[in-house]
């Protein structure tokens, strides 16, 4: 049995036929003509609509339901007589198959689009349906993420962009494996925000023939290729044990001998709030508060933000929300705040460092922040981003309790604050370690670079080394970043002295069960262990040795 | 040339399932036939692209026209699917 080994970043077991993502069909090149034999031509072209129908109509009849319906709707266009008769006429003209083909479907496509409404909709099939018979046309690989499967599949690519994954729901893919990114990349974010198991930076992961059935474990990062039924039959008895033991784990976060660990949800907006409610967070730990001023031309009234942050504190009556304010700047900068190019943006004025000259949007946000604490249960927590310094701690600090806001933090995320954080902590009533930043200002490793993944690692025994810095002031201290929402990782921050975490809501029942399953003794050998390591999967390898209750997890 | 006029009774017209049925039963006849709004150029049964295109909301009138053998019992059929809700 073949296997390819990867970075595992959301833990799980999937099991199914690789589908590989391709980017959109070239449309032929507009002089595409044929050899002379329009017969032959002819009977090219209509033998590749009437395979992709024949394709379309098998999969509607196992399919079955509703997907049957539409599926066999898209059978039918594709079989379309007029459509047939068109690409004939385009044919005769002398047109290639695969241009005659394209030019057909442009003039359906052009009156269904100008329609709008239902049939304004259909245009996606259309297309959908032209590139597969284009692609096979032109011996291209046939295209774009599967929407609806009969099986789930398991979704192999280069790199996913949002675009490619909004769609895409657990019950059509059974996994990702993609070539690059890393732990932070938008596909492990996507991942564990389903809750499916992936696998990234998987060396030869786009070489797999479409259709080859793969078992992916998102926790070793495993992909065993083709392999043995009863090898799949056994991680599908783990998935549902998995599955079991999740759902059994409820209540706050606590290590099995009662240590109390909060379990928070990041937030990015109101309409997360049902997700981390649905998955059981206590809290929010870290509201980014961006969506409130992007795409806009003036910053929001204080009016407007004292309502959205009371929406969010009135979702978690007596647990507590962790606002992180607007953090802009040359990375994703807003009309009303001063900007300036900057070579290098990750190192340039961003996070706080953007309010030092002109502090009136930041003082107008700590305004309706504290409004919206007025009269609430929630306990709303105040941080600043990107603080380097104790100075800065303080200036924050001072701008909190000049607004009526007392319990300011400071976020984590430059090695000098988690190197002197006792500094830092002097002035602020709790620390969160954003990991993600973290990483990348340690190892000086942009997070949007692919091939510097490695470094990027949660795993990497320097970042654990800031992170215990960070978590000795005797302040609370959580993690906020990525590295949180790694169950076994989690475990190893907690042994850090961590005492909250917080994470995309769909991790929190693998986090919890995993805390659940182990003591603080345990924790603690983990993250000695993981830091005696040289590298992350050393560390990771060492750390899992003492916490023996995550396999049976299937974690 | 028979025909079968008829008020499109479905809440999403003459799209959708009922066009996909109206289209598959057309296309297994061995003869032609054509839809046409009340007063519109008629367009091939058969095409699913062209039945669409026509755009038949709830309520509007279609004209259901085929000739030669069968075509009484298609026309039927035909009006049946189209009438029904």
């Amino acid at each position: 049995m073949e296997a390819l080994i990867g970075a595992g970043v959301s833990p799980g077991v999937g099991f199914g036929p690789a589908r590989r993502l391709l980017g959109s069909v070239p449309p032929p090149p507009p002089d595409a003509r044929h050899d002379g034999d329009a017969v032959a031509a002819r009977h090219v072209a209509l033998a590749a609509l009437e395979h992709v129908a024949a394709d379309l109509a098998a999969r509607g009849a196992i399919a079955g339901g509703e997907i049957s319906a539409v599926l066999n709707a898209e059978a039918l266009m594709a079989r379309d007589p007029a459509l047939a008769d068109k690409v004939t006429d385009l044919i005769d003209e002398g047109l290639a198959p695969a241009l005659a083909v394209h030019r057909a479907f442009g003039a359906y496509r052009d009156m269904l689009a100008a329609a709008g409404g239902y049939l304004g909709a259909r245009v996606a099939d259309l297309d959908d349906i032209r590139d597969r018979a284009v692609a096979l046309l032109m011996g291209l690989p046939q295209p774009g993420v599967p929407l609806r499967a009969v099986e789930p599949y398991v979704l192999i690519a280069r790199d996913l962009a949002p675009a490619d994954t909004a769609v895409l729901t657990p019950d059509v893919v059974a996994a990702f494996v993609t070539e690059e990114g890393g732990p932070t990349s938008h596909t492990a974010i996507l991942a564990r925000a389903l809750g499916v198991p992936a696998v990234v930076a998987c060396l030869g992961a786009t070489e797999v023939p479409d259709g080859t059935p793969l078992l992916v474990d998102g926790a070793s990062g495993i992909v065993r290729l083709a392999p043995p039924a009863d090898v799949v039959a056994e991680a599908g008895k783990r998935s549902l044990e998995r599955a079991a033991a999740l759902r059994r784990a409820r209540g706050p976060g606590m290590t099995k001998d009662g240590h109390k660990v909060p379990l928070l949800a990041n937030v990015g907006g109101p309409a997360d709030l049902q997700a981390a409610m649905a998955y059981g967070a206590e809290g929010v730990g870290l509201l980014r508060t961006e969506f409130l001023f992007l795409d806009r031309r003036s910053a929001p009234s204080v009016d407007e933000q004292e309502r959205a942050y009371r929406e969010i504190l009135g979702a978690f009556p007596g647990g507590q929300v962790v606002v992180r304010t607007l953090d802009a700047g040359a990375d994703k900068p807003l009309a009303f705040l001063p900007h300036a190019e900057q070579p290098n943006p990750a190192l340039g004025v961003r996070g706080l460092r953007v309010f030092h000259d002109a502090p009136e949007v930041l003082t107008d946000q700590l305004t309706a922040l504290a409004r919206a604490r007025q009269g609430t249960e929630g306990r709303l927590k105040v941080m600043a981003p990107m603080i380097a310094t104790g100075a800065e701690a303080a200036w924050f600090a001072g701008m909190c309790s000049a607004a009526g806001l007392p319990d300011a933090g400071a976020m984590i995320e430059i090695p000098a604050a988690a190197l002197r954080a006792r500094e830092i902590a002097a002035h602020a009533g709790f620390l969160s370690i954003g990991t993600n930043d973290l990483a990348q200002y340690l190892f000086a490793a942009d997070r949007q670079v692919g091939a510097l993944a490695g470094l990027l690692s949660p795993w990497q025994p320097a970042l654990l080394d800031l992170v215990a810095s960070a978590a000795g002031t005797g302040r609370p201290t959580g993690v906020c970043g990525e590295a949180a929402a790694d169950p076994a990782l989690a475990c190893v921050l907690v042994g850090l002295g961590i005492t909250s975490l917080s994470m995309t809501a769909p991790a929190l029942p693998a986090v919890r069960a995993a805390l659940a399953g182990h003591t603080v003794r345990q924790c603690r050998a983990a993250a000695a262990a993981a830091r005696a390591a040289t590298t992350p999967s050393e560390a990771q390898t060492a750390a899992r040795r003492h916490l023996p209750d995550l396999a049976d997890l299937g974690l | 040339m028979p025909e079968r006029k008829v008020i499109v009774k479905s809440e999403v017209g003459l799209h959708a399932r009922p066009a996909a049925t109206f289209v598959q039963t057309a296309a297994k006849a061995p003869i032609e036939v054509t839809l046409a709004k009340a007063d519109g150029e008629p367009v091939n049964a058969k095409s699913i692209l062209s039945v669409l295109a026509l755009d038949v909301r709830q309520g509007e009138v279609i004209v259901i026209r085929a000739e030669g053998e069968g075509s009484d019992q298609l026309l039927d059929d035909l009006a049946a699917i189209a009438a029904a809700p």
